[in-house]
């Protein structure tokens, strides 16, 4: 186990290495100069331009942008943004709201997910699992920011229990409403992966030993079923969590959320590309750790995966 | 079966939460009536963003960082809200005699937040401060009509001064400003917040203080939530004419326009920015005698290419004429643009001074007949071929496509539009001279002077004078215009400069821009100025 973990994480530095690099390359090579839109329609003064990219250090070679980006990520300074903040202190002021949201999203299509596909798969045909599928096609096929608006206006125009943005980023009640859109995508997988593989896993030989054994059904279903079954789901689960921070940034646009996905949009507007590449950095080191907890998962759920 | 249990439990829970959030919202429910008593010391919230830099009265170019340091800075003078004229703030007066050499007395009792004394000093160093290339000032060439500007802010190279030469403090409450030049018109752009004075404290620490700004406006600055939103409140030792009538403003955070539209609709929040496009069709049914629409100090126009060789020539102008003639404004703003936009009569924005009503004439009214008649008369359009180069990110594709067709139908000249991806394409295309036929322009004021409108975008050389335009008649007028020595007779004679536009047409005026905004029920006495900002020491809280 040592070993495998071990390998997992010496795996992860080219991968961490790579994605900075295209990232870094990607935003810098992007048509449109980050000083000269400071001026907007008007005529910028060039005296002026040449002597704030001198202090931001545009005025260099690309390569030698990179490799003083690359020095002092290393030192953990992200580098200062063109307003002059410091990008750490907008990552670190941004991050815990959307930590916060894609928790909670995580949690309802978890939670919801899971309970939903377990009782579709246990009554595979019959009208709670038909109800189901029909539900999460609705979810599917419904883009995420028409699924917004849709809750703004049922639940905050028209029935008015919630504000229509959110009002104080923190409170968690205010980010119930978010999180499910953010959410509801994923939870119409989850719960379809989980049916399918229930459905299947139910027919399976080691089934009918348990049932034959006389065990209580709640352990039947427990230990035996749903452990074996959420080897597909523990997959999407872990990758999604990524997926659901860098996915909030259209959740966090509509709900006024002051989250990362909400600086990174300002950012990528901007052509700001130490806070685009900063904000990037983070999401790819929680996506490589969320990777790593799924595989380690596997090991939990399935031993023999250990040995591979 | 403890999944079923579980998930009750699950359904329970977020049920509870729901209701949480709905009890601790539940203010809104309450909506007064117009006529309720006004709370002085009510703070009410306002559509805003997050700043692109420090708030330091010359770094700030784009309006979310602008508006706030408006609230917060006062100088010399400023614009009446209801007239776009000149008034006195700080300044007692400012005298010349040739447009030239000014001699700027101060106000007594003007005093900044920190309790410090407002005199000829904090001008004069702010001047010298922001003009100076090192700096990083964004409006830092505001101040090259001062005489010693080159010293500070050189073109290349290191600036050999700290202080321009034309700058002198005389006493406490006197300083003089020597330009390079006359212009008849600088006491307008003293008005713009870069001419702002500074306080000693200001000097230490530039960029620590444009975290935490100590102004001499109406308001006072209290917080700045990164992203969330900047706190001001009212200064009860403010000095000026327009003494703050509500107790401070909190300029929140909205990414989007639409998100905001619905917290005004259910009072979340009290005055809006704008009205995002897609409720700009509901939004006088939403908010009733709450919306409002009035125009912009800003003009949507068509510029012809007339450094094109098959554009010049006396009869070309009655071709443009022609097609002026030959675009339906007032269906095109009332369908395409939903009414936001006011079909435009002349090449300045009402609510500048020395607005001219309809100086455009006959040539800016709808009249398909004539037109053709013009056109052909001109010789007709080269190739009978028109292009309107625009970019495609800026939502001006479908009223292009809509005045090409009121352009074919009246003259049968063939019109398309040229998208181009962006805005930086495009304005690559028109700097570079290389329009074929004609471009989309437009010109937003810096001051609500007729000037502005003229001489800055149809001198000769002019950085905004796109069409390659080049008057002589228009040059001597606007010459004239500028050594003149009071504001009035430079409005008159540039109104002179503006009728030789319309014999000459180098630009099409289709349409000003307008504010469509809005206010909650919480608030009332809501105005806008020309520059599109709600008047904020005038709006009144109302009484819970």
């Amino acid at each position: 186990m040592g070993r495998f973990v071990a390998r997992r994480l010496l795996q992860m530095i080219p991968v961490f290495l790579g994605t900075i690099t295209l990232i870094f390359f990607m935003v810098h090579v992007l048509p449109g100069d980050p000083v000269a839109a400071m001026w907007g329609d008007k005529a910028a003064d060039p005296a002026q331009m040449a002597a704030l990219k001198h202090k931001l250090g545009l005025d260099q070679s690309l390569t030698q942008q990179y490799f003083t980006y690359l020095g002092h990520l290393f030192t953990g300074d992200f580098g200062t943004s063109l307003d002059g903040r410091k990008v750490i202190d907008k990552i670190s002021a941004a991050f815990p709201v959307t930590l916060r949201l894609a928790l909670m999203a995580f949690a309802i299509e978890l939670v919801l997910g899971v309970t939903i596909g377990l009782f579709a798969g246990l009554r595979r045909g019959k009208a709670f699992d038909k109800s189901t599928l029909v539900l999460t096609l609705l979810l599917i096929s419904v883009p995420v920011p028409v699924l917004g608006f849709i809750f703004q206006n049922v639940f905050a125009i028209q029935l008015k229990w919630v504000t229509p943005t959110v009002q104080d980023s923190m409170d968690l009640g205010q980010l119930v409403l978010p999180a499910f859109v953010l959410g509801s995508l994923s939870l119409a997988y989850v719960a379809r992966l989980t049916r399918t593989s229930i459905a299947e896993n139910i027919k399976a030989d080691y089934m009918r030993t348990a049932v034959a054994k006389g065990l209580p059904r709640r352990k039947v279903i427990g230990t035996h079923l749903l452990r074996n079954s959420m080897i597909p789901v523990v997959t999407f689960l872990g990758t999604d969590l990524g997926a659901l921070m860098g996915g909030a940034i259209v959740t966090e646009g509509i709900f006024n959320v002051k989250g990362i996905g909400n600086e990174l949009y300002h950012a990528i507007n901007l052509k700001e590309g130490a806070t685009v590449s900063g904000i990037v950095v983070v999401l790819v080191l929680v996506y490589l750790a969320a990777s790593l907890l799924v595989d380690l998962l596997y090991a939990v759920l399935d031993p023999r995966i250990r040995y591979a | 079966m403890r999944g079923a249990s579980q998930a009750k439990w699950v359904v329970a829970a977020v049920a509870v939460a729901l209701a949480a959030t709905a009890c601790g919202s539940g203010s809104s429910s309450s909506g007064g009536s117009s006529s309720g008593a006004v709370n002085a010391q009510g703070v009410f919230s306002y559509q805003s963003g997050e700043p692109q830099r420090p708030l330091q009265p010359a770094n700030a170019m784009e309006v979310l960082g602008g508006r706030v340091i408006k609230q917060l800075f006062k100088g010399l003078v400023d614009y009446d809200p209801a007239t776009g004229k000149l008034r006195n703030q700080v300044a007692d007066k400012i005298e010349t005699t040739d447009a030239q050499h000014y001699t700027v007395t101060l106000k007594q009792g003007w005093t900044f937040h920190d309790g410090t004394p407002v005199t000829a000093k904090s001008f004069v160093d702010a001047w010298n401060w922001s003009a100076n290339v090192k700096n990083d000032q964004i409006n830092s060439d505001w101040f090259s009509d001062i005489a010693g500007y080159d010293a500070v802010h050189p073109d290349k190279g290191e600036p050999t001064a700290t202080t321009m030469s034309g700058l002198k403090v005389v006493d406490d409450t006197h300083f003089t400003i020597a330009l390079t030049g006359p212009v008849s018109y600088f006491q307008y752009k003293l008005g713009y917040t870069a001419f702002a004075p500074l306080p000693e404290g200001f000097f230490k620490d530039p960029v620590k203080y444009g975290n935490n700004p100590i102004g001499n406006g109406p308001y006072k600055f209290v917080s700045w939530e990164h992203n969330k939103a900047i706190t001001v409140a009212a200064y009860d030792k403010y000095a000026g004419v327009d003494k703050p009538k509500n107790g401070g403003i909190v300029f929140k955070n909205y990414a989007q326009a639409e998100g905001a539209y619905k917290d005004l609709v259910s009072d979340n929040l009290d005055v809006l920015d704008q009205v995002d496009p897609s409720d700009l069709a509901s939004y006088k049914s939403d908010l009733g005698d709450r919306a409002v629409d009035q125009p912009q100090g800003s003009i949507q126009s068509i510029s012809i290419a007339m450094y094109q060789p098959d554009w010049q020539g006396v009869d070309k102008a009655k071709v443009r004429q022609g097609l002026s003639m030959a675009i339906d404004r007032d269906t095109i703003t009332k369908t395409v643009l939903q009414g936001s936009r006011q079909p435009a009569n002349s090449w300045v924005a009402p609510g500048a001074m020395g607005y001219k009503d309809n100086a455009c004439g006959e040539a800016c009214s709808f009249n398909p007949t004539k037109a053709k008649q013009l056109v052909t008369e001109g010789g007709g359009v080269p190739n009978n071929k028109l292009t309107i180069v625009y970019n495609s990110d800026g939502g001006h594709k479908e009223w292009v496509d809509a005045v090409c067709n009121s352009i074919r139908q009246a003259t049968g000249v063939d019109c398309v539009g040229d998208p181009k991806p962006d805005m930086k394409t495009a304005r690559d295309i028109i700097k570079k001279k290389q329009v074929s036929s004609a471009m989309r322009t437009g010109w937003q004021q810096d001051y609500p002077l007729n000037a502005n409108f003229l001489r800055d975008v149809y001198g000769t050389g002019a950085a905004a004078n796109d069409s390659g335009y080049s008057s002589p008649e228009f040059d001597k007028l606007a010459a004239a215009a500028d050594k003149a020595t009071t504001v009035e007779q430079t409005a008159d004679l540039y109104q002179q400069a503006e009728a030789q536009l319309a014999k000459d047409m180098p630009a099409i005026p289709l349409w000003y821009y307008k504010t469509t905004a809005g206010y909650s029920n919480n608030v009332q006495n809501v105005k806008y100025d020309s520059f599109g900002d709600p008047v904020f020491t005038q709006v009144e809280v109302k009484q819970k």
